[in-house]
């Protein structure tokens, strides 16, 4: 089964610096894939190079068989690729409806609506006229997932979801997570600093350290102590 | 042990060869008043008095980061106030110059006030109303000579050789002061806190520099070499209106010779001054066609080659004339 | 001097300087730049709407929508092939540029129009006035200039605030790079953004040169009325703007009055005054 992401040496540079140095990974279809490794390690670099927010080579990044490392962000999100950005990142002078309709600016066809999204969290209704920014952080989180939800993506990644969040709502979140996936065949990337939490939401993970993957296998596989071997370098 | 520590050089071989060639045309200028015709002598005015309000607006924008499109504002004090004391308070029109400028530092006090509310484009748009403002309220004066203006009846006290070889002599001090000014305030300690602003404000901020205090700092400054500059380019003149001192013809031709010269460095001025006197020189007739042409190139140059000619050519060859940067050396 | 008369002048000349400044705050509201050559374009405005007038005879009303049209496309042009090359956080590459422009704009007006004063020619509505009453009147054509402003300030707010497009006009004004992940092609909607910005400088051209007799060299003076209105009514909504324009033409009409070389300066110094007072303008929303 070919996969529906794979990276082949992807590389990424803030100027001089290098945060990547050739990452080769897949996702498949349906698949949760979490992302753990220490600050710094390039996680984010990572996600936001798949999402297009900076140009890579064109063959580095196959999404469903079509490269597409030098494409437009806009033309990524055409494909159904979505991201919850590190830090929410709310658009401020938006209502939260309006943070939530810009999610779904593709007007691309699938399960999820305002009415779902609002039926996953409930708290979002009654301030859906409030300025995003006006909300918990916690309920900010909300908007954030809920916005990338409303894209209605193929590939969901999802960049330090549980910060902010109460580990009740944290449970729920990526309970839901799990049903997306499974029932509608999304595929999903989690970055995650809990790692207990990365092993037991995600299907298979990969640790990155310093620009590098330090280690990738089953979730299951993964023992605690080989996590925190690759954590902090080997 | 230091022989295997990296060292810190702050000359370069270009560096040298840089102070070297200053110092031999320094020298080559203070006689020129001996062996140039009066013409000559003029234009060398011109063209320091240019070149060090090129340097004070590339000092506020390309290392202040103050993008301001209002300097006619102290350009127009400065002449105004060489006016005033000369005429008015009887003052010698020479020791003058660097009090005109001293004026135009001290209305640059509280016009910061006003305008450093402002930010980005905001900022730039407001210093140019605030320039605005000086010319009408200079218009409204009659004992400035309303709309007119006025004549440098203090001058007609001196011969004509007298009156030129000073004024050529206070230009080529111009030249020094504010040339060599930016140059020793970058290698200051000031100069490090600026090329950290440059790279970012807040991180700047962050590392204990105090940035409202510098901006202010760098404005004032900027505002007194533009003001001597701008005394010194109507003593030349001889005669001075607000539309002359205050016009919207300064800020493109800052443009030209900042921006086309390099901005952001210190060579970029002159490069960008020879050049602009070059055209003038050749072009100048053609009117509203050579400003055309002046406004497409500086649009060119802004997208194409925003490092500008002096900028492109210091990349390619790693040219450094006159060093501000700290090179780390590995010992080898 | 009649106060209550220099205000209902001023008023109205308000509406005129709002139009200047609705299209400089579209600009600056989605793209966070400032078009330099925003008055020479207005100036622009009024020589092609004199230049069609003159050709075919039409009432200058009637040249409004076709000028509306053709600076709408022109706007889109400019921002595409331009100005979305100095786009970036630097801000001195839009200043240079559209101040370059500004000067490309004048010069050729200059040499193509000659520097004569032209004006357009609204025949008898031109003088035509409505008695208010107590010696007082308003004259029917800054009354329309006035209307107009309205109109075009509540087309503006429906825009921005209840359409697809305004809402993208929003996000990308706050967060560019995650306007676009969610698929927003932000140089075409910044191409909009200027074609709504030239359609109202369209409407102000028009209505300019039939208010003033007008030179290639008046628009730098038009960019900083557009300018002071726009800070003076604080960002955030076309209301503050529309107000900020009215309060300006009633500071330049009261200046006016007191002596015919204060007009312009009593406009700047309100100006500064607000910035001093309340940097955020009179009428911002706080938040
Ligand atoms: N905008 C930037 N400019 C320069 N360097 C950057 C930038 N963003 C990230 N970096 C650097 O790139 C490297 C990878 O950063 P990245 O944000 O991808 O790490 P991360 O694994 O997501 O870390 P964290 O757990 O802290 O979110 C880090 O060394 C970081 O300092
Ligand atoms: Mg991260």
């Amino acid at each position: 089964m070919s996969a529906l992401l794979e990276t082949r040496g992807l590389v990424a540079h803030y100027g001089d610096f290098q945060a990547l140095f050739g990452i080769d990974a897949d996702v498949h279809e349906g698949e949760r894939v979490a992302l753990i490794g220490s600050n710094g390690a390039g996680k984010s670099t990572f996600l936001t190079s798949i999402a297009g927010m900076r140009r890579s080579a064109k063959e580095s990044i196959v999404f469903d068989g079509a490269p597409i490392g030098a494409l437009d962000a806009a033309d990524v999100a055409a494909l159904g690729i979505a991201l919850v950005p590190e830090g929410r990142r709310l658009f401020p002078s938006l209502s939260v409806e309006e943070n939530l309709a810009m999610g779904a600016f593709n007007r691309r066809k699938g399960p999820w609506n305002l009415e779902n999204v609002y039926s996953l969290f409930p708290a979002l209704r009654e301030k859906r006229r409030a300025p995003a920014t006006s909300l918990s952080g916690g309920q900010q989180q909300m908007v954030a997932i809920g916005r990338a939800l409303m894209a209605n993506p193929r590939l969901l990644m999802c960049d330090e979801i549980s910060l902010g969040l109460s580990p009740a709502v944290v449970k729920e979140v990526y309970a839901a997570l799990g049903v997306v996936c499974s029932e509608h065949g999304v595929s999903a990337i989690v970055v995650e600093q809990d790692i207990e939490l990365a092993r037991t939401m995600s299907d298979r993970a990969y640790c990155f350290t310093h620009g590098f993957v330090s280690l990738s296998g089953t979730s299951t596989d993964l023992t605690r102590e080989a996590i925190s071997a690759a954590y902090f370098g080997v | 042990m230091t022989a295997a520590s990296p060292r810190v050089e702050r000359y370069s071989t270009g560096g040298r060869v840089g102070l070297v060639l200053a110092a031999a045309l320094v020298l080559a200028l203070l006689s020129g008043p001996f062996w140039l015709p009066s013409d000559a002598m003029r234009l060398v005015v011109q063209f320091a008095c240019l070149l060090a309000m090129s340097q004070m607006w590339n000092l506020l924008v390309g290392y202040g980061g103050l993008v301001s499109i209002g300097q006619q504002a102290y350009i127009g004090i400065g002449g105004y106030a060489l006016f005033v004391l000369a005429n008015q308070l009887g003052l010698n029109p020479f020791v003058s110059v660097p009090i005109a400028g001293v004026v135009a530092a001290l209305f640059a006090l509280p016009t910061s006030r006003v305008v450093f509310r402002l930010s980005g484009g905001y900022f730039a748009v407001a210093t140019w109303v605030v320039a605005e403002v000086y010319r009408l309220l200079v218009a409204n004066i009659s004992a400035l000579g309303s709309g007119a203006g006025v004549s440098l009846t203090a001058m007609l006290a001196y011969d004509k050789g007298t009156r030129e070889s000073i004024t050529f002599w206070l230009a080529v001090v111009l030249l020094i002061v504010t040339t060599g000014g930016v140059y020793w305030l970058l290698r200051s300690p000031l100069g490090l806190a600026l090329t950290a602003m440059r790279d970012s404000d807040i991180a700047a901020e962050s590392q204990g520099v105090a940035v409202g205090r510098i901006k202010l700092l760098v404005y004032v400054l900027a505002a007194f070499g533009t003001g001597c500059a701008g005394a010194l380019y109507f003593m030349n003149a001889l005669r001075i209106s607000p539309d002359a001192a205050f016009g919207m013809d300064w800020i493109p031709l800052l443009f030209f010779t900042v921006i086309i010269g390099g901005i952001g460095t210190i060579e970029g001025p002159i490069v960008g001054t020879l050049l602009y006197f070059t055209l003038r020189q050749v072009f100048g007739d053609y009117g509203a066609w050579y400003l055309i042409a002046l406004g497409v190139v500086a649009i060119v140059v802004m997208i194409r080659f925003p490092r500008g000619i002096y900028g492109e050519l210091a990349v390619r060859f790693g040219w450094r004339f006159f060093p501000i940067q700290r090179i780390l050396r590995e010992p080898k | 001097m009649n106060w209550l008369d220099t205000v209902i002048q001023g008023t109205l000349l308000g509406g005129l300087y709002a139009l200047f400044a609705m299209g400089l705050a579209v600009i600056y509201g989605v793209m966070k730049q400032i078009n330099i050559a925003h008055g020479d374009f207005i100036v622009l405005a009024a020589y092609l709407a004199l230049g069609i007038v003159a050709a075919t005879g039409l009432h200058p009303f009637l040249v409004i929508p076709l000028a509306i049209v053709v600076f709408g496309f022109f706007g889109y042009a400019v921002q595409r092939t331009i100005l979305n090359r100095t786009i970036g956080g630097d801000i001195l590459p839009p200043l240079v540029v559209t101040y370059g422009l500004s000067i490309v704009i004048e010069n050729a007006l200059q040499q193509t129009q000659s520097a004569d004063p032209r004006s357009i020619k609204l025949g008898a509505l031109e003088t035509a006035s409505v008695p208010l009453g107590g010696g007082l009147a308003v004259g029917v054509f800054p009354l329309v200039m006035l209307v107009t402003a309205i109109v075009v300030a509540i087309v503006l707010e429906i825009v921005f605030n209840r359409t697809r497009l305004g809402m993208a006009f929003r996000a990308v004004s706050d967060d560019r790079e995650i306007a676009s992940i969610m698929g927003v092609r932000d140089k075409r909607l910044f191409g909009y953004a200027t074609a709504i910005s030239f359609a109202v400088i369209a409407i102000a051209g028009v209505f300019m040169g039939i208010k003033f007799t007008f030179t290639p060299s008046l628009g730098p003076n038009f960019l900083l009325y557009a300018f002071e209105a726009v800070v003076i009514g604080g960002m955030g909504s076309f209301w503050g703007t529309l107000a900020g324009g009215i309060v300006l033409g009633i500071a330049q009409a009261i200046g006016f009055a007191l002596n015919p070389g204060w007009g312009i300066l009593a406009g700047h110094l309100v100006f500064l005054a607000v910035l001093l007072v309340r940097p955020t303008g009179i009428f911002a929303r706080t938040a």
